[in-house]
């Protein structure tokens, strides 16, 4: 979210919610003949990692059998996922364990990196989501299919479904399975999108309205101090919800139903 | 809409693939399994704690039987040896009485043979008195005595 544009209309008041999600570029780079440019989404990417790479880095350097306040954020996040892998799909799970972690992370770090005003949502952008998603709906397949074979394809056959409507049961169930990756993707884009819009809506609002004193400005303000904290909410939960149903997806995959 | 500005997504999906590559790799190879020989590293020792505990209290419950049971030896023994003390006792004072009932029963005994002769003695005794007697009267009504009729006449009371 940025607040840097107020002026953007020029009028002052004239404020675009969506200006805050462009992709502005930092240094143009081509790699042959891909785009390769380091951009403000590049950046915060990277930010990301970095702040990972320390906290699992400074977390663990101490390795205490009684663990410190850092250690403790790392492997509460470690127990987490796992728990979260054993509950959903099992033992046979944790063989995608730092996958999912990874993943957990990277995406909660982008979410809460966003919430800092001026700060750039990489989450917020379609394409970031859908590559996730897709790249998992490509492995969960692969792997389904490298487990069961051909029998895979029987995922789409629920048990105990007359016969007779197994010709509009199994459409659905091939939508709804093709539809995954388009789903799972557009819910945490759209969530962040939608949540940085209104922040920023309502920070015009406190400007619009400010112009009239302080009380009528406040108002809006105040509106935007709750929302900040749904939003951070939101930013832990759909990250969780991102986890999950990869989880979800590998159970499905491994375990068909 | 800047999310679907096309031009935008190959520098983004570029980016993600570097960056997510290197924290799978980061978290994977050196992160994850720090954190997993921590927790098992934890686990063990939680393990081995409980075990020790267990073990302690096991031998705290041995050292209390033992302890119980030495209890129980003791005081088995002092009852054994009051009860032997007793019936030695017992036995010494009855001994003792019988000796002494013994002793008595020969002293009354002694006693009683020293009352008949000494009545004996007496009785004896009587009869010089009573023939003195009666012939100091006789002499003294009739003159003279003969001691030897008296001495009969005496004999005769007497017997």
């Amino acid at each position: 979210m940025s607040v840097e544009n107020a002026e953007h209309g020029g009028g002052g008041f004239a404020i675009d919610p969506m200006h805050q999600f462009e992709i502005k570029t930092y240094f143009p780079l081509q790699l042959g003949s891909i785009d390769a440019s380091f951009t403000n989404s590049s950046l915060f990417m990277v930010i990301a990692a970095a702040l990972l790479t320390i906290l699992m880095l400074a977390g663990m350097s101490r390795r205490a059998m009684v663990p410190g306040r850092l250690q403790s954020i790392v492997e509460l996040s470690y127990e987490f996922i796992a728990n979260m892998l054993r509950d959903n799909v099992g033992t046979a799970g944790l063989r995608f364990f730092p996958f999912v972690f990874t993943l957990f992370m990277f995406i909660l770090a982008l979410n809460l990196l966003g919430m800092i005003p001026y700060s750039f949502t990489v989450t917020s952008h379609i394409i970031v989501t859908f590559a996730l998603a897709f790249f998992i709906f490509i492995g969960v397949t692969i792997l389904g299919f490298a487990v069961h074979g051909f029998g895979f394809f029987k995922f789409f056959v629920p048990h105990g479904v007359p016969a007779y409507l197994l010709p509009l049961v199994v459409p659905i169930e091939v939508v709804s399975y093709l539809t995954r990756p388009i789903s799972l993707s557009v819910r945490l884009f759209a969530n962040m999108m939608a949540g940085h819009t209104v922040l920023k809506v309502f920070a015009g609002f406190v400007i619009a309205l400010g112009a009239f004193g302080y009380l009528p400005g406040l108002l809006p303000l105040a509106f935007m101090v709750a929302l900040t904290g749904l939003e951070v909410l939101v930013a832990a939960l759909q990250a969780y919800v991102f986890a999950i149903l990869t989880c979800i997806y590998l159970n499905d995959a491994l375990h068909m139903h | 809409m800047p999310q679907l500005e096309f031009h935008t997504f190959v520098p983004q999906l570029v980016w993600l693939v570097i960056v997510f590559g290197y924290l799978y790799v980061m978290m994977s190879r050196v992160a994850l399994p720090r954190i997993a020989t921590v927790l098992e590293e934890r686990r063990d020792r939680i393990a081995d704690d409980l075990d020790q505990a267990e073990q302690f209290k096991r031998q705290t419950d041995e050292a209390i039987e033992a302890y119980e049971k030495a209890l129980a030896e003791a005081r088995a023994k002092a009852h054994e040896i009051a009860q032997e003390t007793r019936d030695r006792l017992h036995e010494e004072t009855e001994r003792q009485r019988l000796a002494i009932e013994a002793r008595l029963a020969e002293k009354i005994a002694e006693a009683e043979k020293q009352i008949a002769t000494t009545k004996e003695a007496a009785l004896a005794n009587v009869r010089t008195v009573a023939v003195d007697v009666a012939d100091a009267i006789v002499a003294q009504l009739l003159g003279e005595a003969d001691r030897s009729a008296t001495e009969r006449a005496v004999d005769t009371e007497l017997k």
